[in-house]
């Protein structure tokens, strides 16, 4: 296997960084996608905006902004050292922060569709039929905005596992913390050693097409099932 | 031997006599030279004419680029390996590879008060994270392991260590407070002969093999009479002066 | 002032009745209602398009907040504004049956069926799954995905699926209007045996005025947010200062009970409550005893001073003038026939010819009578 140790943990990380982000945006951008959808407050339309930013932002821009509001003399930062957590980047947990906000529309968006998608009547009429809140969305909603939710993790997972602008400049390129696949395959291009780059990168692409491939496939299968 | 400088006439004469062709000359420049290459610029083209369309970056990420076709005219490369392997493997004018400047290593906080001009802070161990360029990519990167390994320091600040993908980065990292100090280089906390900012801990020559940065004529600049007018500028007194005022060192 | 952390809602009088009071304002139409209804039986929210049916509705079901509330129902309070307290939809007894049926997409029949009933303590379950399957029919389709009924077929399991939480107020809104001829003809006898054999008061929504008429014991008339009448529904139809009566198709509903059936001439006879009178109308046998309900227009009633001999009118009614009020150039008089009443439209030349007054007893001639329930 030409993949050195330090690849494996690349590969490790990544994933392991793409899994945390994926269940985390899903906790967090439910509620967001839900206030999205429901609400006809006058905030909805920057909001929306905001949450849409890191689709048009360079990858990089977010970067620097989280490398210096994290660092010491940042907002972000300060608050956490004066919680006792120290300063975040360098860190995996920097990582996730910095995924979360760059996968943030690719979560939220899907989850908005579904969700407005659904429309007020399942809810009126679980609300006639006894279901609270809660329960309606566990009830009702959830189930009917599962191809939204399945879409979401995919776009959330894959997005992440292909991060690279962010990671780079936050992550100080610390094998087993902040080393993912897309920062060593860059290693790999600048210090020339384009065979393990090429083993990396074309497993990279292997796996992202069959990512999509399962995510059209059981769309179309979703959609015949209507 | 003889082309070059053949070359080199032929160009100035060009230049003197016409009083301008104006050509065009894409430099490729290792990012620790950013400062001076922006100071150099104006200069060189109030000087001779030619317009100079100047990208900064990594010279491994050069190295790539120009053996897959990137237009680069001149390299202005970190290292001296970097230019010579070009030069090995036919894609540079043969000949043409000079050094343009000697690069200093500085230890470097943006705190200023973090350092007192030796490496006492560093021996202590008292900070987080030590910024430097990768190692296995940037020759600044190199020089800190082997001041680190002189220092017998290697182990002990390991898990302190963050590599920003470049000298730039590295920079970054210490600029934006998140590594408390790290090794950068002279050029990019030094103007005009002294340190513009923060507090720093000049490290002596003899700690770490010197940092060649060596420039090259790449093949696609091989007939390109800015390239040669650059290369010569750059070897002239006007450029030294420029360059020295950065902290870096000539041959 | 949510009425959160109230334990249990202000006690009311129980007299059984339903009162509500709404105040709903949007920019370009208020809905501002006042009612006082009965707590047994249907009453009928009437009126056109626009005029604040549906908003009402929603109100009672606390789908909509309106800005002042007041509502109770059977003895319990489901809001006050004056108080703060405000029972919000998911807590009060109801059941509310949509305009289109509204189905879980993701639920069997059985699922969506299911779904209000288990959300209910077992100790309130009155209405068992059983009998709304037989009373809607619709047991066989059970297994089936709301997208593989038919129109009617969603309605119905609608219908069911708000009976089977056993609510205390049964809301139906428009629910026939979705549908072609033929499924309303199919649904609206599954609603008269609703009122027939279940105890649930129900408020009906509707713009048709046949199925008012045929539904109805109460009717509110609703005209831009406001309430223009609320009273009994035979009673109402006939008041004069209503758009009813001085409509083009004024009529008058009138409760019969079948007492015979000529095979040969294929006709009907009902007797009328408190009155000799009978009434034929050409219609399939029914079972003697049946009560039926029946329209007669008032244009289709002409009057004569004595009876008729040798004539093709069927029925001939003694009937006493109540009372009369001009329109234009003619005369909308309302007759007493028994306990109950006709409506009768002539022209104000044949009024004085006849020498018409309050009282007299004259014969009420009927050209035609339609039969609003089989």
């Amino acid at each position: 296997m030409p993949l050195s140790k330090n690849d494996l943990d690349a590969i490790l990380l990544t994933l392991e960084l793409a899994s945390l982000t994926t269940v985390l945006l899903l906790i967090i951008g439910t509620p967001i996608a839900l206030w999205l959808a429901r609400t006809d407050s006058w905030l909805k339309r920057p909001v929306g905006a905001v949450v849409a930013l890191p689709l048009v932002l360079p990858p990089t821009v977010i970067g620097f902004y989280l490398l210096v509001s994290m660092g010491p003399n940042g907002f972000f930062g300060q608050l956490t050292q004066s919680l006792g957590l120290g300063t975040f980047t360098f860190t995996f947990t920097g990582l996730v922060i910095g995924s979360i906000f760059y996968s943030l529309p690719f979560v939220v968006q899907p989850l908005q569709n579904a969700f407005e998608a659904i429309g007020r009547g399942p809810l009126e009429a679980a609300a006639t039929l006894r279901a609270n809140p809660w329960d309606s969305f566990f009830s009702v909603v959830l189930p009917l905005a599962r191809p939204g939710f399945i879409t979401a993790a995919i776009l959330s997972f894959a997005h992440t596992i292909g991060e690279f602008g962010v990671v780079l400049m936050i992550g100080g390129n610390i094998p087993g913390k902040t080393q993912v696949v897309s920062v060593q395959i860059y290693n790999h291009v600048e210090t020339m050693n384009y065979a393990q780059a090429h083993w990396l990168a074309g497993g990279m692409v292997a796996f992202s097409f069959i990512v999509l491939l399962a995510l059209y496939g059981g769309r179309n299968a979703r959609m015949r099932a209507l | 031997m003889l082309k070059p400088l053949k070359h080199s006439l032929l160009a100035l004469g060009l230049v003197f006599a016409s009083g301008a062709i104006a050509d065009e000359v894409k430099v490729a420049v290792a990012a620790n030279f950013t400062a001076p290459m922006q100071a150099i610029t104006p200069a060189f083209e109030k000087a001779t004419g030619h317009k100079l369309l100047v990208s900064f970056g990594a010279t491994g990420q050069f190295y790539a680029q120009i053996r897959n076709g990137a237009p680069y005219d001149v390299l202005l490369a970190a290292d001296d390996t970097t230019p010579a392997r070009l030069e090995r493997e036919g894609a540079a004018v043969p000949g043409s590879r000079f050094t343009y400047a000697i690069g200093g290593l500085v230890l470097w906080s943006a705190d200023a008060s973090y350092l007192d001009g030796t490496d006492a802070a560093l021996k202590a161990g008292q900070f987080r994270h030590l910024s430097i360029a990768n190692p296995k990519a940037a020759p600044y990167g190199l020089a800190a392991m082997q001041v680190l390994a002189k220092q017998g320091l290697s182990e002990t600040v390991k898990a302190k260590l963050v590599e920003g993908q470049n000298i730039t980065q590295a920079h970054q990292f210490v600029s934006s407070g998140n590594a408390e100090l790290g090794f950068v280089a002279l050029s990019q906390v030094y103007k005009d002969g002294q340190l513009s900012s923060g507090s720093a801990w000049i490290v002596p020559d003899a700690m770490y093999d010197p940092i060649r940065q060596d420039a090259v004529i790449l093949k696609q600049g091989a007939n390109n009479p800015a390239a040669v007018a650059l290369v010569e500028y750059l070897k002239g007194p006007e450029a030294a002066k420029v360059i020295e005022s950065f902290g870096y060192k000539l041959p | 002032m949510f009425g959160f952390g109230k334990a249990s809602p202000p006690a009311v009088q129980d007299d059984g009745r339903i009162r509500a009071r709404f105040l709903v304002k949007h920019p370009g139409f208020t809905l501002d209602i006042d009612l006082d209804l009965p707590g047994r039986g249907v009453s009928a929210l009437f009126g056109h398009s626009g005029s604040g049916k549906t908003s009402c509705l929603r109100c009672f079901a606390g789908l909509d907040r309106p800005q002042l509330g007041y509502l109770q129902v059977a003895g319990a309070l489901w809001q006050d504004s004056e108080r703060g307290f405000f029972l919000p939809a998911h807590k009060r007894a109801i059941g509310y049956v949509f305009q289109d049926a509204n189905l879980f997409p993701h639920l069997s029949v059985r699922g969506n069926l299911e779904y209000g009933q288990r959300r209910i303590p077992a100790a309130q379950r009155k209405v068992a799954l059983d009998q709304a399957l037989e009373l809607l029919g619709i047991g066989h389709l059970l297994e089936r995905m709301p997208s593989a009924l038919s129109g009617g077929e969603r309605q119905r399991v609608g219908i069911a699926r708000a009976l089977v939480t056993s609510p205390r107020l049964l809301l139906m809104d428009e629910p026939l209007a979705s549908l072609d001829l033929k499924r309303k003809q199919e649904v609206l006898p599954y609603l008269e045996r609703l009122h027939e054999e279940l105890d649930i008061p129900v408020l009906y929504v509707s713009h048709a005025p046949d199925e008012v008429a045929r539904l109805a014991d109460h009717l509110v008339l609703l005209d831009e947010g406001q309430v223009r009448a609320s009273g009994p529904l035979k009673e109402t139809l006939l008041r004069a200062d209503l758009p009813f009566a001085s409509d083009e198709d004024a009529e008058a509903v009138i409760d019969g009970q079948v007492c015979g059936h000529d095979a040969a001439y294929d006709l009907l006879e009902l007797q009328l409550p408190g009155s000799e009178a009978r009434l034929r109308l050409p219609h399939t046998a029914l079972p003697s005893g049946h009560q039926v309900r029946v329209k007669i227009k008032a244009r289709d009633v002409s009057l004569a001073l004595n009876r008729a001999e040798d004539c093709s009118l069927l029925n001939l009614l003694l009937a006493t003038v109540e009372s009369w009020q001009a329109l234009d150039a003619q005369i909308l008089l309302t007759l007493r026939v028994g306990e109950q009443r006709l409506l009768a439209r002539i022209t104000r030349y044949s009024f004085d010819q006849l020498g018409i007054h309050a009282g007299q007893t004259l014969w009420a001639q009927i050209k035609s009578v339609s039969l609003l329930a089989p």
